[in-house]
């Protein structure tokens, strides 16, 4: 897949992407879809696609295109339409500020520094992982520290073995998942450390990337020295009280050249911030109403950047009403303003979107604090759905369709997940 | 029905991760497989307990590419024993660019029946 150099840089498009990512592609040809003409969408890396060409193992696509593809292989078919649909794509390119009245400063390797006007703009910039200093481990400062997603980059598209004996912490999946590439490569796994007392990544990877090659996962456990001058030449690692306070009495050591981190991912607001955008400080990105419009007249925001997803299917589907918002936007078609904002109760972290509105189906993201099951999702007493099980790991989609609406009155709506 | 016949499988067919219970006659033979969500789920607690299979992701050498590496997998699932096998034939493969996504660079892998596939394009650098 060639994406053909952008020769031409228009001064002024009707809607434009910071973001070539899943959830940049899906919401350049939701844009398309709804009217918008000059699109274009920009990615800092030399190729659009985002972080899903590092991503070689399988178990994409399958609620949105039925089976399950690799991610390359759902990049390759988003950046296909994406091309198809006569999208301007810049690559090699930063967006490094953004003013109200949408005047968008880009940093361009083909193109130097040019300023460009946009009738809407997405903000799709995604998340950037977490790394040694957020969570403060004690110890040397050695090389072999790296984020999971940084050592699948070295692994898979570069041909480097981040080390030979490694140490993960944290189970996100990111890291789950390298557990087992770097096990294929003939690495040393020796064990997924957890501090808290439930895994974070999903059960299937559990499954298959830890239970199928013997690798051992300790939960309610953390680093607590990391040694070594030039190169890690272990850790300590300590069970936790239920306070996360580390016992170290029963610290225990561990020989290896490599800790890898799996800490969750932080979403990359940078770009928001220079427009004041409203934040979520659970989700750390834009408020969004039902429409994925930010507190910015014509800005919408879509995928990582809003908040966390563990599937790329929910990306591209939220991107998707991103990019055809935008059109709406820029062609006049704006819909009724948001009526209900959604207030999370019990055992609700967040709820994308903010706010909804009576006269359309939404689809309503959530995640849970604490594994919980035989529960039932509540909202208000308008809608009621029983699940067998949630955790924290695994979003919550639900639909709520007009119906359950047309009796509410009320402006605001709480949401909540109790045990039946 | 004894507990003895009974083995506990999580679901890797999609993210839902489904418990499964699946009961056996006890010469191998599943009886019942229990706690499905789906037609997928179903036929992989039948597989997973008389035939595991998994798909493989890896990635090869690639000469002239614009990354070192470009991303492959087995066309199909093969047995679970084989996993770490099939990972270490694929290691000594190495491809020129420009390649096209599907191309098969190891047919047949050990005998398996089942190729690895790329599962990307990569132009020349």
């Amino acid at each position: 897949m060639i994406t053909p150099e952008l020769r031409h840089l228009a001064p002024r498009y009707d809607v434009v992407i910071s973001g070539g990512g899943p959830a940049g592609m899906a919401a350049a040809i939701g844009a398309r879809e709804h009217g918008a003409e000059k699109i274009l969408m920009i990615d800092r890396e030399r190729e659009a696609g985002g972080i899903l060409w590092q991503c070689i193992h399988h178990g994409f696509g399958l609620h949105h295109f039925g089976e399950e593809l690799t991610g390359p292989e759902y990049a390759q078919r988003y950046l296909q339409q994406v091309l198809a649909d006569d999208i301007d794509v810049l690559t090699d390119t930063y967006v490094y500020d953004i003013s109200p009245d949408r005047q968008l400063k880009l940093m361009s390797g083909s193109h130097g520094i040019r300023t460009i006007e946009a009738g809407a703009v997405v903000l799709a910039m995604g998340a950037r992982e977490r790394t040694r200093g957020a969570i403060r481990i004690p110890g040397e400062r050695p090389s072999g520290v790296l984020t999971a997603g940084l050592a699948q980059k070295f692994v898979n598209m570069m041909g480097v073995l981040p080390g030979r004996r490694v140490v993960i912490l944290g189970s996100g999946d990111i890291g789950l998942i390298m557990a087992r590439r770097l096990t294929l490569e003939g690495v040393e796994v020796l064990g997924v450390h957890e501090i808290m007392p439930h895994a974070n990544g999903l059960n299937r990877n559990i499954v298959q990337c830890l239970h199928d090659f013997d690798i051992p996962l300790t939960l309610s456990s953390t680093i607590v020295d990391i040694r070594g001058r030039e190169r890690v030449t272990g850790v300590t690692v300590a069970p936790v009280d239920e306070h996360l306070r580390p016992d170290l009495s029963r610290a225990r050591d561990i020989d290896c050249d490599t800790v890898l981190l799996s800490i969750g991912l932080i979403p990359e607001n940078e770009l928001s911030r220079r427009i004041d955008l409203r934040l979520d400080p659970v989700t750390s990105g834009p408020v969004v109403n039902s429409t994925m419009e930010t507190s910015a007249n014509g800005v919408f925001a879509c995928g990582n950047v809003v908040h966390v997803h563990d599937l790329v299917d929910f990306v591209s589907q939220e991107a998707l009403l991103a990019g055809r918002s935008a059109g709406d936007y820029v062609t006049g078609h704006r819909p009724p303003a948001d009526n209900i904002r959604l207030v999370p109760g019990d055992n609700v972290a967040y709820c994308v979107p903010h706010t909804l509105s009576t006269d359309r189906e939404h689809v309503v993201y959530m995640r849970v604090r604490k594994p919980m099951e035989k529960c039932t999702i509540r909202f208000g007493d308008v809608l009621s759905s029983k699940v067998k099980y949630v955790f924290p790991a695994e979003m919550v989609n639900i639909t709520v369709k007009p119906k359950f609406l047309e009796n509410f009155h009320d402006d605001t709506l709480r949401v909540d997940v109790v045990q039946r | 029905m004894s507990a003895d016949n009974i083995t506990h499988y999580l679901c890797i067919g999609c993210p839902l991760g489904c418990r499964l219970e699946v009961e056996d006659n006890g010469a191998g033979d599943v009886v019942e497989v229990r706690g499905w969500g789906c037609k997928t789920g179903k036929a992989y607690g039948r597989q997973e307990h008389t035939d595991p299979r998994r798909v493989v992701a890896t990635s090869v050498r690639i000469r002239g590419g614009r990354w070192a590496r470009v991303p492959v997998k087995t066309s199909g699932a093969v047995p679970k024993a084989l996993v770490c096998e099939v990972a270490r034939a694929v290691r000594g493969v190495e491809v020129e660019a420009p390649i096209a996504i599907g191309t098969v660079v190891l047919a047949n892998v050990l005998d398996t029946g089942v190729d690895i596939v790329t599962t990307r394009d990569m132009e020349r650098a």
